[in-house]
């Protein structure tokens, strides 16, 4: 049996140290100086989260300082993004202190790119500004073992502990050495789960050996969702996933292509195709989101889905390949550099996959794809926990009590763990993890975590079912010869492969065009029940295999979630993102509400409700 | 764009093993050398290529959609704060050095240790500010923004 070791007397546990929790341990020393402030992070915090590779920019800075914008136009434009649906305390929230974690990013020394003439950041979009961060993570990573007692790398934390004293309070977490194999107890007054988003919950594009080359980390495992939905944490706007326009196989971002070089896109008759799909989409979606001529006058980007959905029909209609024309902006060499460059920062696959297919943008322009979905909530998309609100902006229905904190006391969220908060990005999941961390040292000063008791009871029961998919595997290999097909089990990899699939056919992948319906939901709900059990039956030959078999049940209870959700809103909120066959209408009188879930952890049961959508207005409309 | 190993380069010193967000870079118990267990999970990320003291990991594009004969080396430098790549096309008739800061200071070096800051007040506590805030934010005397600083209320509905 696996050596079991306890960390006890933890003031602030952060579960996962990427943008968000190292955010969370560097800001929770200030606060708590006095306080014992431990990480727990399954891969290294030095490269580990969707930031491992670098960025080339930073997409959340407002630059007040500069006298370039409030929070508050922030807002409206998130809002605009999403179609209506963010949670409006908590990005006015992040957008006012976010300014304040990127001056310190630059006299840590992050890179910030400066525009000659006018000494402010150099800008590629509005909202963007642009910096060499090939380490950004490292740089984050040395703030954070800065201010955090101890740090645990390779530790992957597969549940949370709860309180035996007092119901819905979190005590910990519990998970395993993925070099070792050892049980790791972390017992915890409070916990900030910065555990990050989902890749590979759909079918992927490519599903060979490129399977890896999916837009967001293969290591985003959903662990955030999965931890906190187990724990009995309510969510919100899970439903919400995000399609990716971007470059065919590597999926290199086009941010900078579009904003900071003015490439744009055509399909294969060197044609714009977008506008001419937009009345129809106006139609479906109402002019409040699409006033294609409004828009123009006041300056309002197009959200992202709707400029996804004239994509897809253009490909429908038998027009593609659509094109992103670069031939016009590489003739200027400092752009062409600045092209590659931005592929070298964060997502060197495509620069590789362009070496290797001989495509020179100066020549030739690029192939476009749409992505299949993710699931996550600091991009440009919003799904994760029901959070508090900070006090001095929240409603009654946002507020109770602590910012950032979720539905179950003591438990905290950062980055892709909050809901509702898309277009935070590296530098608002920092901020994010800022917030959450003074909010809980807070929590403990009030003494809201007092007599939390863990009994031995709950902490072998968990051990047990850690490391059964090893015994399990123990147990059956013998009885067949060699090989992977077995009657008693499945190994990580089959399951996640019917995961993928079943995601993919039934609530709206790449093979279906992202299309769905109240039938084919409920059927995916019955194989997702179903793959459940056999979860149960999941083996693991090495404690790798283990790590794969905990990311695959995150993965599958995300999926569960996202099902459930994508049930419950009965419209398209986001065409181009996903698209309910029963309802292709966006529809405001029943549904422009926020989407609020709770699974019971005991009998494993969803109660839905709608929750009251908020928006900024001015003091004088 | 998987990574591999070339056999006569790694001395099996783990940096990679250490390093790799995937957990699959690991030492093969016959050979006392890395290798990639589990190619389709591998981002190309390049963290092990940068971490490897002997520059015994390189890249080969995704069979499934990269053709063979491309090259991206990289080397970085951390005393030095760069990183230098270098890119080479299937045809040759790309052959590209690209030179980027990784960072503009010494390391960790102006990281503050907030252990050692001085203590945080009361007011402090029950504001709505972060540390070295409201300073960082407007890096002037300004204050944090507030819905009654920016005139705004909150109210449900639909309003655009
Ligand atoms: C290709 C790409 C391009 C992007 N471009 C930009 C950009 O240009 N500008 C920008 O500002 N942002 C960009 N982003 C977004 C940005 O990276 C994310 O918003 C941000 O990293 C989210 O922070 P997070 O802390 O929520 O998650 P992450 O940073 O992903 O951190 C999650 C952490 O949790 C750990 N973890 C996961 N599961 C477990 C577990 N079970 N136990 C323990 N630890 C666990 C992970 O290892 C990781 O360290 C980009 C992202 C990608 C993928
Ligand atoms: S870091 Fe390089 S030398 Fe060391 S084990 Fe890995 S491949 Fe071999
Ligand atoms: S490139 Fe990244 S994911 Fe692939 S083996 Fe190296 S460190 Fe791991």
């Amino acid at each position: 049996m696996p050596k079991t070791i306890v960390e006890d007397k933890i003031d602030v546990l952060v579960v996962g140290a990427g943008l968000g929790g190292t955010g969370a341990a560097f800001e929770a020393r200030y606060w708590g100086q006095d306080k014992k402030i431990v990480i727990a992070e399954k891969a290294n915090i030095d490269r580990s989260g969707a930031v491992a590779q670098g960025l080339y920019a930073i997409n959340c800075y407002m630059g007040t300082r500069f006298g370039e914008n409030n929070p508050e136009d922030h807002v409206r434009y998130a809002r605009m993004d999403l179609m209506g649906m963010v949670r409006e305390d908590l990005l006015f929230d992040m957008a006012r202190h976010v300014d304040s974690t990127v001056h310190q990013f630059e006299e840590w020394g992050l890179p910030i790119m400066r525009d000659p003439k006018s000494g402010t950041y150099l800008r590629e979009g509005r909202w963007q500004i642009m910096i060499h961060g090939e380490s950004y993570k490292p740089i984050v990573a040395e703030a954070a073992k800065k201010s955090a007692d101890k740090v645990f790398n390779r530790i992957c934390v597969t549940h949370l502990l709860m309180d035996d004293a007092k119901e819905n309070r979190v005590a910990g977490a519990v998970g395993f050495n993925v070099r070792t194999g050892d049980y790791h107890v972390f017992k915890s007054k409070s916990v900030i789960v910065g555990a990050g988003g989902a890749s590979n919950i759909f079918k992927p594009r490519s599903v060979g050996e490129g399977a890896g080359r999916v837009w967001y980390a293969p290591w985003s495992s959903g662990s955030a969702y999965g931890l906190m939905i187990d724990a009995g944490a309510k969510m919100t706007q899970m439903e919400n996933r995000i399609v990716l326009a971007r470059f065919k196989d590597g999926y290199g971002p086009v941010g900078a292509y579009f904003l900071h070089l003015k490439t744009y896109t055509q399909n294969c008759n060197g044609e714009e195709y977008e506008s001419k799909w937009f009345p129809e989409l106006t139609k479906m979606v109402g002019k409040e989101y699409l006033d294609t001529e409004g828009q123009h006058l006041s300056h309002k980007p197009i959200p992202t889905c709707l400029r996804n959905h004239a994509f897809l029909c253009e490909v429908n209609a038998g027009r593609g390949p659509i094109h992103m024309v670069t031939m016009e902006a590489f003739q200027d060499p400092h752009l062409e550099e600045i092209g590659w460059h931005n592929f070298l920062g964060m997502t060197v696959g495509q620069a590789v996959l362009w070496a290797a297919t001989d495509v020179n943008p100066k020549y030739e322009n690029p192939e476009l794809t749409t992505s299949e979905p993710y699931v996550m909530g600091s991009h440009a998309t919003g799904c994760g926990a029901w959070c508090s609100g900070p006090e001095d902006i929240s409603p009654d229905e946002y507020f109770w009590g602590y910012n950032r904190m979720t539905t179950v006391e003591g438990l905290f969220g950062a980055g892709d763990a909050v809901g509702g908060t898309p277009h935070a990005f590296s530098s608002g999941s920092f901020t994010e993890g800022r917030l959450a961390a003074k909010a809980a040292c807070k929590y403990i000063d009030d003494g809201k975590a007092e007599g939390i008791r863990v009994s031995e009871e709950q902490i072998e029961n968990r051990k047990a079912e850690i490391f059964k998919p090893m015994e399990h595997y123990r147990l059956y290999r013998n009885e067949i010869t060699a090989g992977s097909v077995n009657p008693n089990y499945i190994n990580p990899r089959q399951g996640l492969d019917r995961l993928q699939k079943l995601m993919d056919e039934y609530a709206g992948g790449v093979t279906v065009n992202y299309m769905t319906n109240d039938k084919l939901l409920q059927i995916g709900l019955k194989k997702l029940a179903i793959l459940e059990e056999d979860l149960d039956k999941v083996a693991a030959e090495d404690i790798h295999e283990l790590l794969r078999a905990w990311e695959l049940k995150h993965r599958h209870r995300t999926s569960e979630s996202v099902v459930q959700h994508t049930l419950f809103r009965k419209e398209t909120r986001w065409p181009g993102y996903y698209y309910r066959g029963d309802a292709m209408k966006l529809d405001d009188e029943n549904w422009h509400v926020l989407t609020v879930s709770r699974r019971d952890p005991e009998t494993g049961e969803y109660t839905m409700e709608k929750a009251p959508l908020y928006h900024l207005v001015d003091d004088k409309e | 764009m998987p990574t591999f190993v070339y056999m006569t380069r790694c001395d099996g010193c783990g940096h990679c093993v250490d390093i790799c967000p995937s957990d699959i870079m690991h030492i093969d118990k016959t050979t006392r050398r890395a290798y990639n267990i589990e190619p389709n999970m591998c981002w190309e990320c390049y963290a092990c290529v940068k971490a490897c003291p002997h520059n015994a990991i390189d890249v080969r594009g995704y069979a499934d959609f990269a053709p063979l004969g491309h090259s991206v080396r990289v080397i970085r430098d951390e005393e030095k704060g760069v990183i230098a790549w270098r890119i080479k096309s299937r045809n040759g008739e790309t052959d590209m050095n690209l030179l980027a800061p990784i960072t503009t200071k010494p390391w960790g070096k102006h990281i503050p240790r907030l252990a050692d800051a001085a203590a945080p007040t009361k007011e402090q506590r029950d504001s709505q500010l972060l540390f070295n805030e409201p300073r960082y934010i407007r890096m002037d005397e300004g204050d944090i923004h507030t819905l009654k600083s920016n005139k705004l209320t909150m109210k449900a509905g639909v309003y655009y």
